[in-house]
């Protein structure tokens, strides 16, 4: 018999070469792709067929499952870092922020404006059912939120509530706890979507009747102005992510329940993917949001300058998610 | 020997198709339930141990700059705490290995389903969904415990949601958990393993023995390579059991002077090579079942 029909000749004949293999997959998995030299690199493609085509051979002529086994498990190894991710990882986040975030954003559209318009009326409804019986406040603000805020509370009290630097604890502190905070009630609110989307929506509208409420009790001492300047220099930032972020979790649940041509399951599997694209950015937003409030908003104490940030901050994630931009090349 | 061939088909529902652009079927094996337990648990362990590295150093930092340092400390907690719970799967899954210290351990890696390359967002998405599965709940609970309000209807509420996301990888074929499913991507075996030597080597001075045609083409592809696992391990509890049972199948008596080894030696190298022999002709007998009607598969 020839060395290629008979199994135990073969094997002695290519054992060499899978070993080879093995020893660069090694390599190039403990450490880096870095850690091969040009050699190794050009050897790889021609050792990666080689075993492949080793397998096929094995599997048509030889009923060692040993050798089967092993060739499988390398030949998968193998195909893994081959076809892997390749591109060093600075041009990856470059890419990211560049082309995948705001296309992702872009992409839930439909979603955000949904988002937006529930928080609106949430908004709206906590602030009428306030107005009309102030009973309702504490329905929509718990206690221990309010620190005192309510409507027994004098209109000095409440204004110093708002220029007030945090309390004991130091800025940078207060800015990681918010952040922390915040992001992990975005993570979940994109998690939920799962259940079809209807616990993101109830938490949105509970944040959003909140503020409302908020609104409303401020309004009555007159303070709507000075309330507006507390909340924009990180809310506008922190208000937007967490509608994004329901916007991701929307995403989710609306595919699962309508599928359209894809099924089910694979239309999950691309919204999933949009909305933690999305996610991530959601977090980096709140980042921002939580160092505006835990210092913006405690050392800058004037109104307008409040607004101004606030507004700035607005404009500078809405030009970046939606704004057209040029495709630079091949875009794909 | 009977359940054999049903473990085989077992195995083979197991299998999931990869074709590479070369056109040769990986032939992926997905991971069970135990593995994933296993390299989920170890994972926790870790993390645990990082959490605990975490007060450590914390404690190191407050204790030599004492009450200045308490403003970093807090901050390096929360953020820690942050990173650990949100990053700690997805920055080792996103890495060449696409694996966590636990999926090392126990030979596992996140692979796409498309048989595309792992992207980073199928990660993320997998794993931020951990957060409705496991840390919300858990978080309650423990959050509740440590507050001294913990009542037992609220323990049970937490532990009945971590079972419905646990287990559920048990109800569908491809053991995916809701994050799999989000993400497009499922967790299969790809262990390192080093190719261990040829079975059926022969020592000088083990009796000869000579089958007839008949005599090997009573069993198929499968008893053979459960064969070859079994003169592989080599235990003597199981080869005698093994040896008896094919001499009475091919109705050759045992000579009673415990050549059980060297017999299934002998045996194992002349069927394989038979076996071997109708392959190159296209015959494939899958186990002592198959009666070559069939297609084969």
């Amino acid at each position: 018999m020839t060395a290629l029909t008979n199994p135990r000749t073969f094997r002695a004949a290519r054992e060499h070469e899978w070993g080879q293999l093995e020893e660069i997959l090694r390599r190039a998995e403990e450490r880096s792709v870095r850690a091969l030299d040009d050699e190794d690199l050009r050897a790889l493609p021609v050792l990666y067929r080689g075993a492949l085509s080793s397998l096929s051979v094995a599997r048509e002529t030889s009923l060692d499952l040993e050798l089967v086994t092993y060739l499988e498990g390398l030949c998968a190894r193998a195909y893994f870092f081959v076809y892997g991710v390749r591109t060093p990882l600075r041009s990856r986040i470059a890419a990211f922020f560049a082309r995948d975030l705001p296309r992702a954003m872009r992409s839930l559209w439909r979603e955000t404006l949904i988002t937006l318009l529930l928080t609106a009326i949430g908004a709206l409804a906590g602030y009428l059912l306030v107005m009309s019986d102030h009973g309702w406040f504490d329905a929509f603000v718990s206690s221990e939120l309010a620190g005192g805020r309510d409507f027994s509370a004098s209109t000095e009290f409440l204004r110093n509530a708002l220029y007030d630097d945090g309390g004991e604890n130091p800025l940078s502190v207060f800015a990681a706890f918010l952040f922390t905070h915040n992001a992990q009630i975005s993570l979940l609110c994109f998690a939920l979507g799962f259940a079809f989307g209807v616990p993101t929506i109830m938490l949105l509208i509970m944040n959003a009747t909140m503020l409302g409420a908020i609104f409303a009790l401020y309004a009555s001492h007159g303070l709507t102005f000075a309330l507006g300047g507390w909340l924009s220099i990180h809310g506008t930032t922190e208000i937007f992510a967490i509608i994004l972020a329901a916007a991701a979790g929307l995403r989710i649940g609306w595919s699962v329940v309508f599928p359209g041509e894809k099924t089910r399951l694979a239309a999950a599997a691309v919204a999933g993917r949009t909305a933690a694209l999305a996610m991530v950015g959601v977090v980096l937003m709140l980042l921002c949001a939580g160092l505006l409030e835990g210092f913006g908003r405690q050392l800058i104490v004037e109104d307008w300058a409040r607004y101004t940030i606030g507004g700035i901050m607005l404009a500078f994630w809405c030009a970046y998610f939606y704004l057209p931009r040029r495709r630079p090349g091949a875009d794909g | 020997m009977v359940d054999w061939a049903m473990r085989n088909r077992a195995e083979q529902s197991w299998r999931r198709t990869l074709i590479t652009p070369e056109g040769v079927d990986l032939n992926l094996r997905l991971a069970d339930a135990w593995q994933r337990l296993g390299a989920f648990l170890i994972d926790l362990l870790v993390m645990v141990g990082m959490l605990a590295l975490l007060h450590l150093v914390l404690a190191i930092i407050l204790s030599i700059t004492g009450r200045s340092g308490r403003e970093v400390s807090a901050i390096l907690y929360l953020l820690g705490l942050f990173v650990l719970r949100n990053f700690y799967f997805i920055l080792q899954e996103v890495g060449p290995r696409a694996a966590t210290i636990g999926k090392r351990a126990t030979g596992l890696r996140v692979v796409a389903r498309s048989g595309e390359r792992l992207t980073a967002d199928r990660v993320i998405a997998r794993n931020l969904m951990r957060e409705i599965e496991f840390y919300l709940p858990v978080s309650f609970v423990i959050g509740d415990l440590a507050r001294g309000e913990a009542d037992w209807l609220l323990a049970l509420g937490g532990i009945a949601w971590v079972l419905i996301f646990v287990l559920f990888p048990l109800f569908n074929r491809d053991r995916m958990r809701i994050g799999d499913l989000l993400a497009g991507t499922w967790v299969v075996r790809a262990p390192k393993r080093d190719l261990q030597g040829d079975v059926g080597n022969v020592w000088e001075g083990s009796p000869q023995f000579r089958f007839t045609d008949a005599q090997l083409d009573v069993y198929g592809v499968f008893e053979l390579q459960t064969l070859e696992k079994v003169l592989r391990d080599s235990r003597p509890e199981a080869i005698v059991p093994v040896a008896g049972a094919i001499r009475r199948k091919i109705g050759m008596p045992d000579d009673g002077e415990g050549h059980d080894y060297a017999f299934l030696t002998a045996y194992y190298n002349a069927a394989r090579a038979r076996m071997e022999r109708g392959l190159l002709f296209g015959k494939r007998k899958l186990d002592k079942y198959d009666t070559g009607s069939g297609t084969g598969g």
